[in-house]
């Protein structure tokens, strides 16, 4: 039991020391390490509405668009502060989370899907037309950031970008593990699983998707912001469809339910598209695809199952040897 | 005023009928297997990007459209067999992570091949045309979309009605288990149903891609498009699947006319509103109800 502990204690940090060893040994490549640690942070808010609670959903990518854009016109517009703009991007994401879920979440399956992809199509098109605000196709450039607090600088080593999404990643992840074992974690368990028992029992189904869908787009605005911070642009590609897909990807890579999933996901998703972009171009697609396809079919559970299966097959090949 | 009405009518029902003809297929699949299938755009985009090919190098229109269906099938046959039959058993979540897998390596197959550029089917001279019907000049193009998405229709609506394999299948739509105890074979049914499915959208694909043009985004694009129109007309009803294209054509044409700005939310608008007030969709089969 105790060694148990002792292993679970190991995991947990082990993904942070990973995280810190990181900015000491690779210096020149903490801008790759920024963009890992934003889609963890991305892939985790899928995780609590698709894993947890089980809305079937392709419109993260509104979310994370929502907050971008609005972090990167918060800094030209309103004020340079790194840190007002990333909360502005959490509540505009939240606000908009709330409005589109008490439009959708009545509906589940196909229909929420389907609802889902039409929110993003909706509002990347609507980015799309709307030059004067978004810039278009050339984006939002020229975003200038005040250091944070006033000390720290966003520089072109982004150290400053690396540490803050770190601690931006650390602080959801605390909140989103309380969230997940609280007594809510648990009943949005019941929802996936079953609603109607759930109901039957007295549980606000509605209200607490509600709930949860809302935190998911806080934390996916909160990516997307910094994602604008970190790379000082926003291009209309934040409002993909295909950006949706790939944070499903990165989830799913990794395995949903656990909140760490998104941790390996996310890393070995960039790795891959990092490496099968060298390439061509579009190899990536192709082995992103396969990839979602080869999981589905064969480790159910995402990457970080392996170990597990690894350990099953163990066990039955020694009850065999028993026998 | 009439004739303006009239052109709206038309251009409205000729896209509709494109959105029938792809979606038919993922219509009768959803409703019938209860798998969610977004790869179904991947299948009316590799029957377009087959014509494309063949009448880029002079094949006849035609025989291309009959070729862009029978590749777009025999595809939908092999990973009928292969990829979408140990899906059938397994969550929805499963089914559309899968689905996007296979979009995915759609889309990087065909922007490898085929380049990342939008890529036209060369239609026939007298379609490009516009023709005289009457009251004013109308692209023959168009005419040809309604023509053959009715007469499309209208066979199914009585293959489906007549025959005893359409018996079959509104059997096993409406109720499955009941199905597999009087003896129907499913398993033949479900492949059987989603190769004619997919050879529909390869053939939609070929003949609306002067509509919806051939890009490799297409099969993530348009997909939104097509569950629209499956879960607005209700999942596995094929009168509804019909009523909702049309519907939806026309007023997405309604909205291009006279809210050009507003147009792609007006749509969506519509299809949020349906979705609160009949939540199941417009005639929903009798399983659903």
């Amino acid at each position: 039991m105790r060694g148990n502990r002792v292993v679970a204690a190991i995991g947990h940090a082990l993904p942070w020391v990973i995280a810190v060893i990181y900015f000491f040994a690779a210096p020149s490549d903490l801008d790759f390490g920024t963009q890992v640690m934003i889609w963890i942070l991305f892939a985790m808010s899928l995780d609590l509405a698709l894993g947890y609670a089980g809305i079937l959903t392709l419109g993260q990518a509104a979310f994370f668009g929502l907050g971008a854009y609005t972090a990167g016109l918060f800094a030209l517009y309103v004020s340079t502060d790194p840190i007002l703009g990333h909360l502005a991007a959490i509540g505009v994401a939240a606000l908009f989370g709330a409005l589109t879920g008490v439009m959708i979440l009545h509906t589940s399956g196909v229909t929420l899907l389907m609802l889902t992809l039409a929110i993003v199509s909706m509002l990347s098109q609507y980015a799309n037309r709307a030059t004067d605000l978004t810039g278009g196709d050339n984006g939002l450039q020229g975003i200038r950031l005040s250091p944070i607090f006033g000390v720290f600088e966003f520089n072109i080593f982004g150290k400053t970008a690396y540490v803050y999404a770190l601690l931006v990643c650390a602080s959801w992840f605390v909140l989103a593990w309380r969230i997940v074992h609280s007594p809510f974690g648990s009943s949005l368990d019941g929802i996936r699983q079953n609603p109607h028992r759930m109901r039957a029992i007295g549980t606000p189904v509605w209200w607490r998707l509600l709930a949860i869908y809302t935190i998911s787009a806080a934390m996916a605005g909160s990516a997307g912001a910094l994602s604008a911070h970190a790379t000082r642009f926003v291009g209309l590609s934040v409002l993909d469809l295909l950006t949706s897909g790939t944070v499903t990807v990165a989830l799913i890579l990794g395995g949903t339910r656990r909140l760490y999933g998104g941790f390996v996901g996310a890393a070995i998703y960039l790795v891959v598209q990092d490496w099968s972009a060298k390439i061509s171009p579009f190899f990536w697609e192709f082995v992103v695809g396969g990839l979602l396809i080869a999981t589905v079919l064969l480790l159910e559970k995402g990457l970080l199952d392996l170990g597990p299966a690894v350990l099953r097959v163990r066990d039955y090949w020694r009850a065999g040897q028993r026998k | 005023m009439l004739t303006f009405g009239l052109t709206v009518l038309l251009d409205g029902v000729s896209y509709g009928m494109i959105l029938f003809l792809i979606s038919v297929g993922l219509t009768v699949t959803m409703g019938l297997m209860r798998v969610v299938n977004l790869a179904h755009g991947a299948f009316a985009m590799i029957g377009g990007y087959v014509a494309g090919y063949l009448t880029q190098r002079g094949c006849n229109f035609y025989l291309a459209a009959l070729a862009a269906a029978a590749a777009a099938a025999a595809i939908g046959a092999a990973t009928e067999r292969t990829i979408y039959q140990p899906l059938y058993r397994k969550g929805e979540l499963a089914q559309v992570l899968l689905t996007v897998g296979l979009v995915f390596v759609a889309t990087g197959a065909v922007s490898e091949v085929f380049g990342a550029f939008p890529y036209p089917v060369v239609f026939p001279a007298y379609l490009t045309r516009p023709i005289d019907i009457g009251f004013r000049q109308y692209p023959a193009y168009r005419l040809f979309l309604i023509a053959s998405g009715a007469l499309i229709a209208l066979s199914l609506w009585l293959a489906l009605d007549n025959s005893l394999y359409g018996a079959r299948l509104r059997a096993a739509v409406d109720n499955p288990r009941m199905a597999r105890a009087v003896g129907i074979n499913l398993s033949l049914l479900f492949t059987s149903t989603f190769v004619i499915g997919c050879g529909l959208a390869g053939l939609g694909g070929a003949l609306g891609s002067g509509i919806l043009s051939l890009e490799p985004a297409y099969a993530l694009k348009y997909v939104v498009l097509f569950l629209i129109v499956v879960i607005v007309g209700g999942e596995g009803s094929f009168e509804g699947s019909f009523v909702a294209a049309m519907a939806l054509g026309v007023i997405d044409t309604l909205g291009k006319y006279f809210v050009a700005e507003a147009a792609p939310y007006l749509l969506y608008a519509a299809v949020f509103a349906l979705l609160l007030w009949r939540p199941k969709g417009l005639i929903p089969p009798r399983s659903l109800t």
